[in-house]
């Protein structure tokens, strides 16, 4: 007996429509939550920052004119003037990025102007280790290696704890993601406008200041924001080595308490919930998210631009 | 005269204005370069600064005469007779708590012996002196110590010993070590990687394979890149506001029966430094997911397997060591950070090993934190021996990583 195709009965004509698989439904929401996850981590930081903060504002002896108007911080006895915490961090970033960005500049033009690939490859691994190496290591290294150092330079004025030496040794761990990210903007540069200069009758060095580097700008301008943000946001090094307590001054040889390192300080005991100091430090904490996440953002809006540019 | 000139020189002053511009270049690339040797520079200051801290010679005291217990030398004791000695002199209910903590006769010999000095004959640490001081002031060291310590006895000492890895913490810097530290950091990483790594190679997967270009997708990879970014001190504070005070009833235990404790537990610290390198597990998932070629894809397709199948058994196969690689980078970022486990409340004094995610903890950068602000010589001291054992095993962490980053790239 000869069966034609149609009369089997387990023939079916192939279908191409799109069939709806439960398994796989399932797991694409899967992975899609976990891709939403992040984003609810960051309303979750918002939040909880938010409402603790909230509460803080909200006390009736938190006023406004005292936040930004007093110069003394102290929670617990009712002084609420931020300006200490902020002064203090904006000396040690200000300092850590003088040291920071030319060196990670310099470092940064060598790799990607002069360096043989040789030489990139042995040098780049330096530069990778100061970058893995443990914050709390170069608070060690600030406190008993730099503050020793600076009191044999510049004598008695120099105090145990004080912000110059915790903002030059951040300034160190700052050096490797600088001078990364300026290289991949130098690279990204294109070879025409070399060449263009190298014609031109250009030495290297003028073709690199006056040709190549302008063109990097933005992207070394991202870096630079980068470099600010994470030395805003840096703990450990302050925390050992900049000084406990708040003070109100600009002298980086004096100890000085930082936002991030008062934090660390506070919350090190144990801290009972609902009090002042306990959503204090979640008011300090939102500045810090805020400042840094405004930060980071003009940084990533600047370096897609440059990349549309050149692409 | 052309007016020109100065734009196109010619001739001599053509050569020698070319002489100075060479000269400049060469100044400055010298300049260029001298950034690595500052980088070159603090590195080597940095490490020889933490050995120097680790070694050295230490003027010492007995506070009790050894002779006062034995009248063998100390060193030739057998474990029994050092055993005998804690019984007899040790008040029986401090004798009763050590017993309690470990069986005494199941201890070993140097274990008792560090009691025996630790507890009875008391070391009274005078003064330390750096690696370098020891071996080139070697002498004026001896005449000093013996002047200000007449008592004292000088001995050049390691601070990190096979014994420092294997006891707990302890009041006296002399005998501290890093037992507890290391297998808080261990319980801690090893929480936060179960917690990061699948989360994250799913978003990693989500955003590469599944994600078109809309809004929300844009939102998210824009998200991820900002959370990477974020201080690590304000991932602290939200941990410390979820994980230890809103789910207190899970992060403590209580939940599950465990009474003794607060929301300041391992797991509490390991879910907050999951959260932390999340955003560092998908960005490196994603690249590596991303290295994966397209033809294997299309081939999988080209036979009938769905996206799911394709993805499980072709793309994340072959991106699986750059996943791995990234999420090692991942483990040694969160064994180093430090801020985060202060703000969520790790003990900064605990002697017994932690056991399980609901028990106290303390981590090795914490340890090193505690012991660095003390003002005590010693404590540096051990702090430097401390920071050694953090850095060899992020070194080796990070060696493994390179390897597997090796292999993968020689296979395509």
């Amino acid at each position: 007996m000869k069966a034609t195709l149609m009369e089997n009965k387990n023939f079916r004509p192939l279908e191409l429509k799109k069939k709806l698989r439960l398994g796989e439904t399932m797991i694409q929401t899967l992975l899609f939550l976990a891709g939403f996850l992040s984003i609810f981590i960051t309303l979750a930081i918002v939040y909880e920052l938010g409402k603790e903060a909230w509460l803080f504002f909200g006390d009736p002896d938190v006023t406004f004119a005292k936040f930004f108007g007093t110069t003394e911080w102290s929670p617990g006895i009712g002084k609420f003037g931020i300006w200490p915490l902020v002064t203090s961090t904006l000396t040690t970033s200000f300092i850590a990025i003088c040291v920071s960005l030319p060196l990670g500049l310099a470092a940064a033009l060598f790799l990607s102007e002069y360096a043989s690939p040789k030489a990139r490859s042995t040098l780049k691994p330096i530069l990778e280790i100061l970058a893995g190496i443990p914050t709390v290591v170069y608070g060690y290294f600030a406190l008993l290696f730099m503050t020793p150092l600076l009191q044999r330079i510049f004598g008695e004025g120099v105090q145990v704890y004080n912000m110059a030496s915790a903002g030059i040794v951040m300034g160190i761990m700052i050096l490797p993601l600088i001078s990364s990210m300026s290289e991949d903007a130098l690279s990204a540069v294109p070879r025409a406008l070399r060449e263009g200069a190298y014609a031109m009758g250009a030495t290297k060095f003028e073709t690199s200041i006056q040709v190549v580097l302008p063109a990097a700008l933005s992207g070394i301008g991202a870096a630079l924001i980068i470099g600010i943000s994470r030395a805003v946001g840096e703990t450990m090094i302050v925390a050992v080595a900049a000084g406990a307590g708040p003070n109100f001054t600009f002298n980086p040889f004096q100890a000085a308490e930082t936002m991030t390192g008062h934090i660390a300080r506070i919350s090190g005991g144990d801290l009972s919930y609902n009090t002042i100091d306990y959503t204090s430090l979640f008011a300090i904490a939102l500045m810090l998210f805020l400042v840094t996440l405004v930060l980071n953002l003009i940084s990533q809006g600047i370096i897609n631009r440059f990349r549309q540019r050149y692409e | 005269m052309n007016p020109n000139h100065d734009h196109f020189p010619e001739g001599e002053s053509f050569r020698q204005s070319l002489g100075r511009r060479y000269r400049t270049a060469s100044i400055w690339q010298g300049l260029f370069f001298s950034a690595f040797l500052i980088a070159i520079l603090s590195l080597g200051a940095l490490l020889y600064n933490i050995i120097d801290g680790a070694f050295g010679y230490v003027a010492f005291d007995y506070k009790n005469d050894p002779s006062e217990f034995t009248s063998k030398p100390l060193d030739d004791l057998n474990k029994q007779e050092l055993l005998d000695i804690l019984k007899t002199n040790l008040s029986s209910g401090a004798y009763k708590k050590l017993d309690n903590e470990k069986t005494m006769e199941k201890r070993s010999r140097s274990v008792l012996y560090t009691l025996v000095l630790e507890r009875l004959i008391q070391i009274d640490t005078k003064e330390t002196w750096s690696m370098t001081d020891s071996i080139l002031r070697s002498a004026e060291i001896k005449v000093e110590a013996a002047e200000k310590y007449p008592e004292a006895k000088l001995e050049f000492r390691s601070w990190l010993t096979p014994v420092f890895l294997t006891t707990p913490m302890s009041s006296k810097a002399e005998f501290a070590g890093v037992r507890t530290a290391i297998l808080g950091s261990l319980w801690m990483v090893g929480i936060a990687i179960l917690f990061a790594m699948p989360i994250g190679t799913g978003a990693a997967i989500y955003l590469h394979e599944y994600a078109n270009k809309n809004f929300i997708n844009r939102v998210i990879q824009t998200n991820i890149n900002n959370l990477a970014g974020v201080p690590s001190i304000v991932y602290g504070m939200l941990g410390l506001a979820i994980f230890v005070r809103t789910f207190e009833p899970f992060t403590s235990g209580s939940m599950f029966g465990v009474t003794d404790t607060n929301g300041r537990t391992i797991l509490s610290a390991g879910l907050t430094m999951g959260t932390l390198v999340l955003p560092l597990i998908i960005i490196n998932a994603q690249e590596a997911i991303k290295a994966v070629p397209d033809s294997l894809r299309q081939a999988a397709f080209g036979v009938g397997a769905t996206r799911w199948q394709t993805i499980w058994h072709h793309v994340l196969p072959n991106a699986l060591p750059g996943i791995l690689t990234g999420s090692i980078l991942a483990v040694s970022r969160a064994i180093g950070e430090t801020a985060p486990l202060i703000v969520v409340g790790a003990s900064t004094f605990i002697s017994i090993d932690p056991d399980g995610p609901f028990s106290k903890f303390t981590a090795l950068p914490i340890q090193i934190y505690q012991w660095t602000t003390r003002a005590q010589s010693e404590f540096h001291a051990i702090a430097a021996s401390a920071i050694i054992v953090l850095l060899a095993l992020l070194l080796s962490l990070n060696a493994t990583a390179v390897l597997l980053r090796n292999r993968v790239q020689r296979k395509y």
